[in-house]
């Protein structure tokens, strides 16, 4: 087929396995993902399934793409360049880290849960686009 | 259980057509970055990989039924953690997607200290606000 359709159809397809994911693991609800971080509290460890699953999937297609010299549908696989560990790094995965156990809403699920049609989530998203501005103008923009 | 592996085997499996398909990682904070001005050039897959998000929940409702999604209605809480989750991710160059799944996936330290960073400073969050300041539990929808 036609690789500019396809260049459309893919993420198109990927956003609605990603979502139906999220929405079936429980990811989509803060309440159940608070209760997975909680763990010197009442630990639900269930969340912990998703990631496991994912990564071996995707570590398995990641692997086969050493093996292909670019995309089904694409010039290059645009690999991530950064490699160093340092403190710009950990102080994001930081904050990060402390708005997520604050609510229990990673971007992913947040994205999602605008459908739910409630208006808090438009609040978290609103700040959330804030966040992005705030740290691109102060701290520099992402690499 | 169950429910949770079938769940993420569905997250990997749509990075991995993302990847295999046009050799980009999926990760939901580059996507957000992308969509809103910060990062030209990115955009159009972006737009259809968010549309396919939106599209999922009308589909997951119709075929399985409404999901649970309980959360604070805290309107201050919402925004600083909101605040927090954009400026982190976008200094970290990422999240649970793009860390937690792919880059762990590719077997990246970097991810791998950005997820263990931002799962313990997670869990030290949910463990200040439910039991150093209990009254906050109530309102944030605690599990207790």
């Amino acid at each position: 087929m036609n690789h500019k359709i396809m260049k459309m159809i893919t993420p198109l397809a990927a956003g609605i396995i990603f979502g139906l994911g999220l929405l079936l693991s429980g990811m989509t609800n803060p309440m159940k993902v608070r209760g997975f971080l909680d763990i010197f509290g009442e630990w639900q460890p269930a969340l912990m399934a998703v990631m496991v699953a994912a990564i071996i999937i995707f570590a398995v297609a990641y692997a086969l793409s050493n093996k292909m010299k670019q995309p089904l549908f694409h010039g290059i696989f645009h690999r991530p360049s950064l490699t160093q560990i340092d403190a710009r790094l950990i102080a994001g995965a930081a904050l990060f880290g402390i708005g997520w156990g604050m609510v229990g809403l990673c971007p992913g699920p947040a994205l999602l849960n605008i459908m739910t049609g409630q208006e808090d989530i438009l609040i978290f998203i609103l700040a959330l686009l804030a966040g992005n501005r705030i740290a691109h103008f102060s701290v520099g923009p992402a690499k | 259980m169950w429910n949770e592996l079938a769940g993420g085997a569905l997250i990997g499996i749509a990075a991995a057509i993302l990847w295999l398909g046009i050799g980009r990682i999926g990760g939901i904070s580059g996507v957000v970055a992308n969509l809103f001005l910060l990062r030209q050039g990115h955009r159009s897959w972006s737009l259809y990989f968010f549309i396919g998000l939106l599209v999922a929940y009308p589909l997951y409702v119709y075929f399985v039924g409404t999901p649970d999604m309980q959360m604070t209605s805290n309107k201050m809480i919402l925004a600083v953690a909101g605040i927090l989750v954009g400026m982190g991710t976008y200094i970290g160059n990422g999240c649970t997607s793009g860390h937690g799944v792919c880059g762990n996936g590719r077997l990246s330290v970097r991810s791998m200290v950005a997820t263990c960073t931002f799962m313990a400073f997670g869990m030290l969050t949910v463990l200040i606000m439910n039991n150093i300041t209990p009254s906050f539990a109530n309102t944030l929808g605690s599990i207790k």
